[in-house]
Parts: structure tokens; sequence; C-alpha cells
């Protein structure tokens, strides 16, 4: 693995859709034509001004962007060290950053003339998300989740409901996020004519891994502006929760070439990496094949995928976006986990200082946060991607913490 | 030099007739099953054997292969067993060709070059992994026909005439039409239009065509054995195994002859 310097960290990826030797087309022949017409389809929306010029018009009426960029001003106190920013995704439309990807996919879907939207989801955000552009531009919705994390997350399968989508179960294989992804590219190699595979992270075959980090870089180019216009000059270090990652990659993109911003990915660590119960891909993984593309994966010695465990059903994957493999052999991106328990104390501390009820994915963040700001000097600027809010968690936290609701 | 299923090809056009072509999941429901089931299949009326490699993520694949492979990964089934069962069917089969089918992690997991030499020296012809397109021929399809192993294409509805000669390229041993779209065992095929679909491929290839995906029936095999190469049947084989166990998902005493009784039902519709 080569970690030779590179003029620009932002170039990827190839025409074979390879950042380094990850990504790539690793899909079933019926689904090549499809993925080749993607290819061309998103190229020609990125050259064409009116698509951006769409999209960013709903970005800011319907998503409600640019999300402020935070000062937290008591955790800061309370840490005495880095000053601590939030970047407030949690705040857009339908509760993370999900939904920016989202309308970038589901305009193009549109232009595509397909009728027919099937999605994948695990804690369920990316779902809601899909189910409420679909509602918004009156296309249909079908959205696979893994019948486990059906029942973890019971208050966003009915908010998809309501949104009109039709929720089915993937009952295969470990019944999480893995398992919905596996059964929506069942549902795609069936349905090809009229359906259209709106994908919920960095991953996937390519051009998915590129278009997914384009639509969420809107997340670290405003977080650039803000900055400057705050403080008068870059973050010094940024930090964002990663399950497939696509929020990290959002946040990080715009900022790859910026050499002396130190930038740090938090795997979920869940009960230990030690445990085996855990779902960080490059900490306690290795390269492998899965849905699409070359990348860490969860594994074992014979190469069958192993289920991923977290407090958090959005970072229980086990596999992550091509392009974190390859930033982090080129060790421009730091990895790093934080284990359920460290979550869940940052969680509660968030919401004490606060007064935000972060979402389980980013307290995997704000831990990280908790154990370096205070190792940092006052004038040290660390952004941390709040990325999506705890109300679909509070059940499972209620649960963790014994109480009866 | 000619290899094995290019061979059994040759000889069964001379016969007049379509091949049958069986699909089992290695080490299912156990491996000691499995052989005695692979050992049987040429007798029963199998020409030339698929083996599937178990995974635990097959996107291609419908409920009852996706069983099928946990149940074999459950009994302990390993990559390094797939590839004894080969050569232990192998030394009792010089001739009938075997095609290992899967998907691509667990044989990079294992190593390309590792896995192409061990193949090879088990007795393995040809290779179908269904994740691996012609854009990722530089990954295993390349190195197979070096290690003059046959790569075996899967050409599919959506693969139009624009499409068939990048499919094509670097393909051997027969090319395997997906007669649906969609996943194993799930449809069945229409069977007007997998003629059509046959001949129209014939123009960008001189190779035999076998169809499969759905194919459940002696008359449904017959049916397609009039325009094909050959009829390939898994989901209905791997069908008949579950069927079979007991109830704690144990081989019975008619788990080896389900198969081999359903597989002599199909030959004889492709024979006739
Ligand atoms: C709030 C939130 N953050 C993070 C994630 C993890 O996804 P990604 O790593 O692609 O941002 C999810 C996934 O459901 C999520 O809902």
């Amino acid at each position: 693995m080569t970690t030779a310097q590179v003029n620009s960290y932002r170039t990827g990826p190839d025409e074979k859709g390879l950042f380094g030797i990850y990504g790539g087309r690793f899909v079933a022949e019926t689904l090549m034509p499809l993925i080749l017409e993607l290819e061309q389809a998103y190229k020609d929306a990125k050259a064409d001004p009116s698509f951006q010029a769409e999209l960013d018009s709903f970005l800011e009426h319907y998503v409600g962007r640019p999300s402020p960029l935070y000062y937290a001003e008591r955790l800061t106190e309370h840490l005495g060290g880095a000053k601590i920013y939030f970047k407030r995704d949690e705040l857009n439309h339908t509760g993370a950053h999900k939904i920016n990807n989202v309308m970038g996919q589901i305009l193009l879907a549109r232009r595509m003339g397909k009728k027919r939207i099937i999605a994948e989801t695990g804690a369920g955000q990316h779902g809601v998300a899909t189910a409420t552009a679909c509602a918004r531009f009156g296309l249909e919705c079908i959205v696979y989740m893994g019948s486990v994390d059906i029942e973890r997350q019971k208050p966003n399968v009915f908010r998809m409901k309501l949104l009109g989508a039709e929720v089915v179960p993937a009952l295969s294989g470990s019944r999480t996020l893995k398992d919905a992804l596996n059964e929506a590219l069942r549902d795609w190699v069936a349905n090809v004519e009229d359906t259209f595979y709106c994908i919920g992270t960095v991953a996937g075959p390519h051009p998915y891994p590129e278009m997914v980090r384009d639509f969420q870089s809107v997340i670290g180019i405003e977080t650039k502006r803000q900055m400057l216009a705050r403080e008068g000059r870059l973050p010094d270090t940024l930090v964002a929760a990663i399950g497939g990652g696509s929020n990290a990659m959002g946040l990080f993109h715009p900022f790859l070439d910026d050499k002396d911003v130190e930038i740090i990915g938090v795997e979920a660590a869940g009960l230990g990496l030690r445990t085996r119960k855990h779902a960080a891909s490059i900490t306690g993984g290795r390269p492998g094949i899965l849905h699409g593309n070359r990348t860490y994966l969860l594994m074992d010695d014979d190469g069958q995928i192993t289920e991923g465990h977290s407090i958090s059903a959005g970072l229980d994957y086990p596999g992550i976006g091509p392009e974190h493999s390859w930033l982090h052999d080129m060790k421009r991106v730091q990895y790093v986990a934080a284990t359920d328990k460290e979550a869940l104390a940052a969680f509660q501390l968030c919401c004490r200082l606060e007064g935000i009820i972060p979402a389980l994915e980013p307290s995997h963040a704000l831990a990280h946060v908790m154990k370096i700001a205070p190792t940092k000097p006052k004038d040290h600027l660390m952004v941390m991607n709040m990325c999506g809010r705890g109300d679909k968690d509070i059940f499972t936290v209620a649960d963790i913490l014994g109480v009866k609701l | 030099m000619t290899g094995r299923i290019e061979r059994r090809f040759a000889e069964l056009k001379q016969k007049g007739r379509a091949a049958l072509v069986t699909f089992v999941t290695a080490g299912d429901p156990d491996y000691e099953t499995s052989l005695k089931i692979i050992k049987g299949l040429p007798k029963a009326g199998a020409d030339i054997i698929e083996f599937g490699m178990p995974f635990t993520d097959p996107m291609a694949d419908g409920p009852a292969i996706q069983a099928a492979g946990l149940r074999a990964l459950h009994a302990g089934q390993t990559m390094k067993k797939n590839l004894k069962l080969v050569r232990e069917f192998r030394a009792g089969d010089k001739e009938t060709p075997v095609v290992l089918m899967g998907y691509y992690n667990p044989i990079y997991v294992y190593g390309v070059d590792r896995f192409l030499r061990d193949a090879k020296s088990a007795g393995v012809d040809g290779l179908i992994v269904v994740d691996l397109p012609p854009e990722e021929d530089d990954e295993l399809c390349l190195p197979a026909i070096t290690a003059d192993i046959n790569f075996i294409r899967l050409a599919t509805p959506t693969t139009d005439d624009q499409r068939a000669p990048t499919v094509f390229r670097n393909t051997s041993g027969f090319v395997y039409y997906v007669s649906v779209l969609g996943i194993t065992g799930t449809k069945a095929p229409d069977l007007k239009s997998v003629e059509k679909n046959v001949n129209r491929l014939r123009k960008h290839t001189n190779l035999p065509i076998a169809v499969g995906f759905g194919v459940k029936t002696a008359a449904q095999a017959r049916a397609i054995a009039r325009s094909a190469d050959g009829v390939v049947v898994g989901s209905a084989l791997v069908s008949a195994i579950k069927d079979s166990l007991t109830k704690a998902g144990k081989p019975s005493s008619k788990t080896v002859k389900a198969v081999h009784s359903l597989v002599s039902d199909i030959a004889r519709g492709v024979r006739s």
C-alpha cells in the first residue's frame, strides 16, 4: 500500500471508479448497463448549471441550508481545551445530513425519468429522507430495512410509512444494514427498467461513492466559509462519525488539500475492538469486496462478512466508503474508534451542557472530541459534525439507562 | 489445448442434445452429504457440475440459494473445503467438467494466485464469479485464463447488442445466459424471450450458450434445450435438499436420493 505523496487528495476517483486500489464496480452483469447509464447521467447533470441551481434552491428552501456553525461554549469550557464548534446538520429537514444526498439523487432520478425509488436504511434516517423526497415529488418509494433495525428504530419506521413509503424487512443474513443493502441490490436487478437505487452513503459501486460525496460536500464547503467568517482562518481539527462515511466525507473532502487541517474519522468500537462486537472496518478490518466496491471490511479469515455491532444502528455496517480506505492508507485522515459506552456518555453530556440531543452516531464523534479537546490549546479550532438529532434514539437510550417510557 | 468443458459440449453436440448443468452449494447441508450428492450427479444425468462457493452476502441469489450457503457455512464449509470437494470428486471422475460459482471476496481473501493454483490442481475447469463484470477483468478473469481455467460470463436480458461484445471478450468455456431479470430461483423464465435472446446472442459468440435462473421442471428444461446448448438447474435442487432435511436441519436418509431423482427427472426432459 502506497503512502507516496500526491499533489491533491481531491482528484479521485479515476475513470474506473478507483481511489488507489479501492472502489470499482463489482456488480452483477445485469446491473452493469444501469451503472454506466447512471454514471453518464450524473456527469451530464454535474455539467448542467440548471441542475445545481435546482438542487441549491431545494437545499435552501426545503432542507433549510446553510446549517449553522455553532460555537459550543459550555462544552468548550467543560473540556477546558480546544474551541469546539458543531456543524449543525441535525437541524436539516428530517433531522440528519442524509437529506443532502437524497435531494441530489432524487433530482437526478427525475432527470433520468425514473419513477420508482428504492433505498436501504440502517437507523432509518436515510429511509426517512428518501421517503420525504419521494413524497415531495410524487415518486413510489420502497425502503429495505433489516428486521433487527425495524425493531430498534420504530419511530423512523412509522415516519416512513406516514410519508407513503413501503418499508420492506430484510430477513436474510444478520438482518441489519448490510442485508438491507443486499435486498435493495436484489430488487434493482429485478426491476432495472424503471427503478433508481438511492444509496445512503459513500459506498456501493462507482459512481455512488463519488456522487454521494459530492452531494454531501455542501457540509464542508459551508463549514469552510463559515469558519473563515467567524474566526478568519481554517479550523485546526475536523471530527466526524463514520458508518458508511458520508457525513464524514461531506465535511472532510473540501479540506483534504488544506495540509494543516487535522482530520479524524470516528468508527464505532461497540463493546470494544477486542470483543469482535464492533463496527470499526478500518481499525478492526481489512480490504475485501462487498456491495460493489473494494474497501476495508469486517470479515473472518475465510472472507465471510461478519456482523457489525454498535449501539447506533447507523454505524452498524461492516464496510466503509472506499475513499476513506484510500485516505487511511495515504495517512491523510486518521481513523479512530469510540465505544458504545463512550458514545452514551457523550450523548448525555451534550444534552445537559448544550441543550442539544445528538443522535447516537455523532455521539461517537463527540466522544472522541471529549478525549482530545482537553489536550489542545484554547485557540485550537475544532469542528465536530453534528450530523443528526437524537429523537430517534431516545428509546434505545432509555432502555440502556433502565428507564421505562 | 481443449479443456473438459469444450470436449463435453462437442461430444453432446454430436449426440444432438443439450447439456444438463446442475448447481448445488458446496458443503450443503454438510461436507459428507454434499460429497455423496456430487459424486452421484453424473450418473443421475448431469453433464456439467457447478459448485456454489458459499458466501454470507450473495447479492444475486434468491432465498433458496442464500439459505443453502448459510447451511453450508454453519456446517463449517470453507474455501479449502470447497477445493477439497472438487479434488475428491475428481479422483473418481476424470471427465465431467466442474465449474466453481460464487462471489469474489472469498477468492480475494484466499489470494487470487493461490486460488487459481489450488483450483487447477484440484480439477476445476471453469469459474463463474457473479460480481466480476468485464470492467474488472484484471482482477481474476485474465489471471484465470493464464492459469488455463475458463472464465465463464453471465449474459443477461440487459446485455444488448451494444454491450454483448464487451461481455464476450475474454470469455471461454460457455456463456451462461441468465434467463430472467432478477435473482436466482424466483421468477420463471419466459420461454419465447429466452429463445429470442439466445438466438440474438449467437450473433456475438460461437461459444455454447447455457440458460439458467428459474428452471425448475423437466418440461421447462425440455423447452429451453430446444434453443440453448445447455440448461442450468440450481435453486430447484437446493430446495430439494432443504425439503429433505430433518426438523433439526440435519440430512436425512432421503437427502441424497431427493437430489439425484430430481436430476434424473430433469435429465429426461433435456434428453427427450
Ligand atoms: C445521524 C447519522 N449519522 C451518521 C450515520 C452514518 O452514516 P454515514 O457514515 O454515511 O454518515 C447515519 C446513518 O444512518 C445517521 O443517521
